[in-house]
């Protein structure tokens, strides 16, 4: 069974909806606190997705996500190496990285993702929203067709929440052209309809080409700033009365729970 | 020596910050400031090398992407002409400043000590253009800071290069001094009176006497001398006693002997408690009609933290829901966000303790944003302490994690004063942790006592006191708290995780009284406890031993361990990095043994701490107010297309998706009637979560409050405000209780009363006893409803003095009543929303409407004061509610919303604006009365639902007279209401939304 290790403490909050994701897509999800990987009590090693829940760690307080980033970076784990190190060994078995919200701003400034120069260094940022605040509302997604993550096979828009005060994705301006030419941007904002979000509120924080997500360059570590765990049935979308209004038949199952039936899939079907 | 670090965006990129308030500066308070820039700088109180200190702040500090960093100098540029510096207070939670050293913790690999404190944040705003002092002020005070909690500078160019180099750090220094005095309590009555007030005690003169004759009695002056103290009390002693006794912890005048005169019928009755006669009286009669029909799932009400019920079948849902008013009018942003922290703290700390925190709820009453009366000393603007509160509740939520689903706002100008914060939290726990009940709170002696979470320091010294006092100018500072959202995560993290290992016994929160209330409390369990204040870690050196004790520092649980468990319970907190403390024990010898360095310095009764306050004695009056009727001819001529855009904009109407927006209310993953629906924008009447993620069984959570009638009729006010609290969470398809054998449809309810000062004083509350009156009327109300429907009051609260006086002036509250409503939804894929959801369906009104037009919204815009209150025909509701229950059942009803503020015209806007359809509306359908008062009277228990035309006939054979054809939705997004086939309003469904979405 495809197992899934689900980090949480110091303020991550989205590890139950994560790990309740997974296991409705049929996979083993456990959640870890950071220093049970610090202290080796567990290691990621034994799993075959990685994933960073939303929330917010440390607070946010100098920045989304920097100290959790920070403490991957450097702090050491009992065998003198970094959870950095542990995750570019993870990355080289071919194994599978999610990060959502919180959890793609540590991706980001560990320069997981995008990741375009392969030199793990942070090639991003994600800053405040362009309106200065906090904001939860439902946005449209659409999936690069041309994208290698396996997380996003055989979608192509889908309705999330997003929840941040800071998704504003910045580039460093030299490398941004390689990234969009590299197919990294897996997900952008967009309207209902597919087309490109070019305004507030579609485009809900004022992100550089509209981007949502992220991966890097082997497509084995996705990140993105909405929320695809908080709509894992039907009756998370705000307008499921509508819906189901119009189409009472209708599978019971919320689109983001795709994504994580997409990777059980895949690390199943490669198993076999 | 200190060490600076700077860091600001990069000119390329954008000052959003700094953008932000150059805009509110010149939106709100007229000033030009020209470009501002924003920058942060950390003081750091720690010998790093320079390549430490130049690697932590490039990596850990910086952002790679965005930020230039200045190490031990700061950004300079000529053109900048003013500034402005932001720094903490000493003592003032400074989470950036703690989280920069954390991540400096990491980076070197050391083990700092990280509990205090040695980098310290503070932001620096540089402006452009050159404002007064009195301008930099202004704008520091209103937008950015509050003297109470932050230390402000503002300077000009010349002076920058020394303000830099003085740069302010907020050390906490202070004389360590740990002694502990003996007052004399033999003194004259004057004097004692005088001394309550110096110490800021809040006892009254009888208070003091039992004090008084409690040290002179001779039992006790031998057990002290046994335990080497003197007969006076210690001033620890006196400030457990005053803190026990506290109106805010006692509840004295909801226990007081209230002498009630109607002076109307000239009958009068004795009433010995409200808080027993009518809430906990309403729960006992509820209690015994549920277990006559097998209906067993009340668990445990007003004894613990929270009121606990059986949600499901291996789940208990635990509500709690308080007020944070006092606080938040001194410091909008900390008084909110310590309430809603405090008020996560009950339930975590409710039975055994460690439930999981599901959702939150707040309901603020504000004066009006454009409030143009001069303030007072001491006075906060009302939009500023909108701003604040919502800052608060936002993080206060967001940062932990729970999504906030449910709230209200309401204007009033006599909430300018004084703000009203409700805040409430629901939790989740199993039925057992680790075998043992979850709900019960066991303890025995022996049992450890275990302070967790954040340090004590001189906050909120008397802050349960304090709320029971009247706000004035001199309000002492340490009233006001910061909360610290992330400290509290991991506490309650780390709770849970204990709970489920079975490491936890019990446990409690420390709110107002700190550890002289969560121990004192706790003591009363097995009867005793002795604690060696010595061993409680402090913020920082300096506090003496009875400021330990009754601190009020927060992010705190006091827990109760076996002795086998301890070694367990600190290896697991070590783990997830909360901080324990082992500071006592429990005991059985009937006292509240408190010591310093094992010399004894609080030695107290047990019962006399708990049931030695004298009951008060207060008298209340009423006389019933004379109603004025209202001519509606004179009202003829009226312009309904521009009073309806009147009402959908006015303050208590218009739409508050922009404060929402702010609040996480989908986190955790389970909200399935959030407070923003359909295309993104239409309000609902309650909110649903789903309970697990493998079921549909769910809760349904609503509000219901109506101060505006409470000076019509503070009875029908109350009932009003419960029959809210229930009809919304009828309208999204909840069902009432105990109408079937053991049917597990569960309601909780917590009551909290806010009231202005209701003890009677012939020169300082000369109307007190008809402020009492009102009281025992809204106690009333809540009896003859709770006992009716069946529905228990499970917890709640009442503040007491909401009053705000300087200056010789005094702006009270109107008597105002919270209900704050959960209920059992068996299944959510069966809830009904309130936008319309497709053209052709039929659209009714439920319920009657009557002439009742009193304190509604209409007749505020057209400042008639006249009509009566709307009054609650209990009988009638509960008839409709069963039949919209069965139409609920067969699906019949496509979308359903309560009609409330503002009447069947807001509701029918609210229904079709989202939706983006039109109504075609026909008001003959409701009869002879006046189209004004079909429109805009506030008569309660009424919908506006709408059903498909196939289910037409059988929703009407439900629904019988109850229903009122009055219409259809349209596929053309107009608004037509015509009354005998003359068209009184015709909008445009973006002419009512433009109105609706007037920005506050």
């Amino acid at each position: 069974m495809t197992k899934a290790l689900i980090i949480t403490g110091f303020g991550i909050n989205c590890e139950q909806e994560m790990a309740a994701a997974y296991r409705l897509a049929n996979a083993q999800a456990h959640i870890a606190h950071i220093n049970d990987i610090f202290d080796g009590s567990c290691t990621i090693h034994d799993y075959d997705i990685l994933n960073f829940p939303g929330g917010f760690s440390f607070g946010d307080d100098l920045g989304s996500g920097k100290v959790m980033a920070n403490k991957l970076k450097y702090k050491r784990l009992p065998n003198q190496k970094t959870f950095l190190d542990e995750v570019k060994k993870f990355i080289a078995d071919g194994k599978y990285i999610l990060g959502i919200c919180n959890g793609f701003q540590f991706l980001v400034r560990l320069g997981l993702v995008p990741n375009v120069q392969i030199k793990f260094e942070q090639e991003a940022t994600l800053a405040q929203n362009d309106s200065g605040i906090f904001e939860d509302r439902w946005v449209y997604c659409k999936v690069n067709p041309q994208s290698k993550s396996p997380f996003l096979k055989g979608i192509d828009v889908l309705p999330l929440p997003v929840r941040h005060g800071e998704g504003k994705l910045i580039m460093a301006s030299e490398l941004s052209q390689e990234v969009l030419d590299k197919n990294l941007q897996a997900l952008t904002y967009c309207a209902a309809s597919g087309h490109p979000a070019l305004d507030y509120p579609a485009n809900p924080n004022g992100s550089a080409h509209q981007i949502a997500g992220l991966t890097d360059t082997t497509g084995q570590i996705l990140g993105l700033m909405p929320h695809p765990e908080a709509f894992l049935s039907l009756y998370n979308h705000p307008d499921w009365p509508s819906i189901k209004n119009k189409n009472p038949k209708i599978n019971e199952d919320g689109q983001g729970l795709q994504i994580f039936k997409n990777i059980v899939q895949h690390i199943n079907t490669k198993k076999t | 020596m200190i060490t600076t670090i700077q860091i600001s965006k990069a000119p390329s990129f954008s000052d959003v910050r700094g953008h932000f308030l150059r805009k509110q500066a010149r939106a709100q308070l007229g000033i030009d400031t020209g470009i501002v820039k924003h920058t942060k700088v950390f003081a750091i109180n720690y010998p790093l090398t320079p390549a430490e200190l130049k690697a932590f702040a490039n990596e850990c500090i910086k952002d790679a992407i965005t930020d230039d960093v200045f190490i031990n100098r700061f950004w300079e540029d000529d053109s900048f002409q003013s500034y402005i510096a932001i720094a903490k207070l000493p003592g003032v939670t400074d989470d950036e400043g703690m989280s920069a050293q954390m991540a400096l913790a990491d980076f070197l690999n050391k083990k700092l000590d990280l509990k205090t404190q040695h980098i310290f944040s503070q932001e620096i705003f540089y402006i452009k253009n050159s404002l007064s002092e009195n301008q930099l002020l202004t704008i520091a005070k209103k937008l950015l800071a509050n003297p109470l909690i932050h230390h402000i500078s503002v300077f000009h160019k010349h002076q920058a290069k020394s303000s830099f180099r003085n740069l302010y750090v907020p050390f906490v220094e202070m004389k360590v001094d740990q002694t502990t005095h003996h007052i004399n309590l033999n003194i004259s009555d004057e004097d004692l009176r005088r001394l309550s007030k110096k110490l800021i005690l809040a006892l009254n003169l009888e208070e003091m006497q039992a004090i008084q004759n409690y040290f002179n009695r001779a039992d006790i002056i031998s057990q002290r001398a046994a335990q080497n103290l003197k007969p006076n009390p210690t001033d620890c002693e006196l400030e457990i006693l005053a803190q026990t006794w506290s109106e805010h912890c006692k509840h004295k005048e909801f226990s007081a002997v209230v002498q009630f005169e109607d002076l109307d019928s000239g009958q009068k009755k004795t009433i010995n408690s409200i808080f027993k006669t009518y809430i906990k009286g309403a729960t006992d009669v509820v209690q015994k009609n549920l277990q006559a029909n097998d209906n067993q799932w009340l668990i445990k009400v007003f004894s613990d933290n929270a009121g606990v019920v059986q949600a499901t079948d291996n789940q208990l849902f635990v509500w709690k829901v308080e007020t944070h008013n006092s606080p938040s009018a001194l410091d909008p942003y900390g008084g909110a966000i310590t309430g809603i922290l405090g008020c996560n703290r009950d339930a975590m700390g409710t039975g055994v303790g460690g439930a999981k925190l599901f959702f939150n709820t707040n309901v603020l009453c504000f004066g009006a944003p454009d409030y143009d009366k001069p303030l007072l000393s001491g006075q906060l603007h009302p939009k500023q302490i909108m701003e604040g509160v919502v800052k608060g509740i936002e993080d206060g939520g967001n940062k932990s994690g729970i999504p906030t689903v449910n709230g209200a706002i309401l204007f009033d100008e006599r909430y300018a004063g004084k703000p009203l914060v409700y805040c409430g939290t629901g939790a989740l726990m199993p039925n057992q942790f680790a075998g043992k009940n979850a709900w019960e709170k066991p303890i025995d002696p022996g049992d450890y006592i275990i302070m967790a979470g954040g340090r004590v320091g001189k906050d909120g010294i008397h802050g349960a006191t304090f709320s029971s006092v009247e706000l004035d100018e001199h309000s002492p500072h340490s009233a006001v708290q910061i909360g610290s959202p992330i400290t509290q995560k991991k506490l309650a993290d780390f709770m849970t995780k204990a709970a489920e290992s079975g490491l936890l016994k019990s446990s409690t929160d420390n709110g107002a009284g700190g550890l002289s209330s969560s121990i004192g409390e706790l003591a009363e369990i097995t009867n005793g406890a002795i604690v060696h204040l010595e061993k409680v870690p402090l913020k920082y050196a300096g506090l003496k031993p009875w400021e330990i004790f009754i601190s009020e520092s927060q992010e705190r649980m006091s827990l109760v361990v076996e002795p086998k468990n301890v070694a367990g319970l600190f290896k697991l907190a070590q783990k997830m990095e909360v901080e324990v403390s082992h500071i006592g024990n429990f005991t059985d010898n009937g006292f509240l043994d408190v010591r310093f360095d094992n010399q004894c310095i609080a030695y107290i009764d047990m019962d006399f701490l708990h049931n030695g306050v004298p009951q008060k004695k207060m008298v209340a009056e009423w006389k019933k107010p004379v109603t004025k009727t209202v001519d509606y001819h004179q009202l003829n001529d009226l312009d309904l297309n521009a009073m309806t855009q009147a009402v959908l904009a006015d303050f208590n109407v218009r739409s508050r998706e922009p404060i929402i927006r702010q609040y996480d209310h989908e986190v955790q993953g389970k909200s399935i009637i959030k407070p923003l629906m359909g295309k993104g924008q239409a309000p609902q009447d309650a909110a649903v979560l789903r309970l697990n993620f493998d079921g549909y069984e769910g809760i349904a959570v609503s509000n219901g409050i109506a101060p505006k009638f409470s000076d019509l009729d503070p009875y029908e006010m109350s009932c009003g405000a419960f029959d809210e609290g229930i009809r919304q969470i009828i309208s999204v398809g909840g069902q009432l209780p105990n109408t079937a054998k053991n049917d597990g449809i569960f309601w909780s309810v917590n009551d909290n009363f806010c009231v202005p000062d209701s003890a009677y004083d012939p020169v300082n509350n000369p109307d007190g006893k008809s402020k009492l009156g009102q009281l025992i009327w809204m106690a009333e109300g809540l009896y003859d409803m709770a006992t009716f429907f069946d529905i228990p009051l499970t917890s709640g609260k009442d503040s007491m003095k909401n009053d705000f006086k300087a200056d010789g002036i005094k702006i009270s509250i109107p008597p105002t009543i919270l209900y704050s409503m959960t209920a059992k939804i068996p299944d959510i894929r069966r809830t009904v929303t309130a936008d319309f959801k497709q053209a052709g369906d039929l659209i009714y009104q439920l319920g009657e409407t009557y002439d009742e037009l009193g304190g509604s919204i209409f007749f505020q815009k057209l400042k008639i004061d006249a009509g009566i209150a709307p009054k609650v025909r209990k009988q009638k509701a509960k008839e409709l509610y069963l039949a919209i229950m069965e139409a609920n059942r067969l699906g019949l009803i496509a979308s359903s919303h309560d009609l409330s503020d503002g009447g069947l015209v807001v509701a029918l806007a609210e229904c079709a604006m989202d939706a983006r359809l039109g109504a075609q509306i026909d008001l003959d359908a409701l009869g002879d009365a006046p189209a004004i008062v079909q429109l805009f009277s506030e008569s309660h228990s009424r919908f506006v639902v709408s059903v498909r035309p196939q289910h037409q006939q059988r929703f009407e054979q439900i629904l019988k007279e109850r229903a009122f054809r009055i219409g259809q939705v349209t596929e053309r997004p107009e608004f037509i209401i015509q009354k005998h086939q003359e068209v009184l309003l015709a909008q445009k469904l973006t002419q009512l939304s433009n109105a609706w979405n007037t920005p506050f």
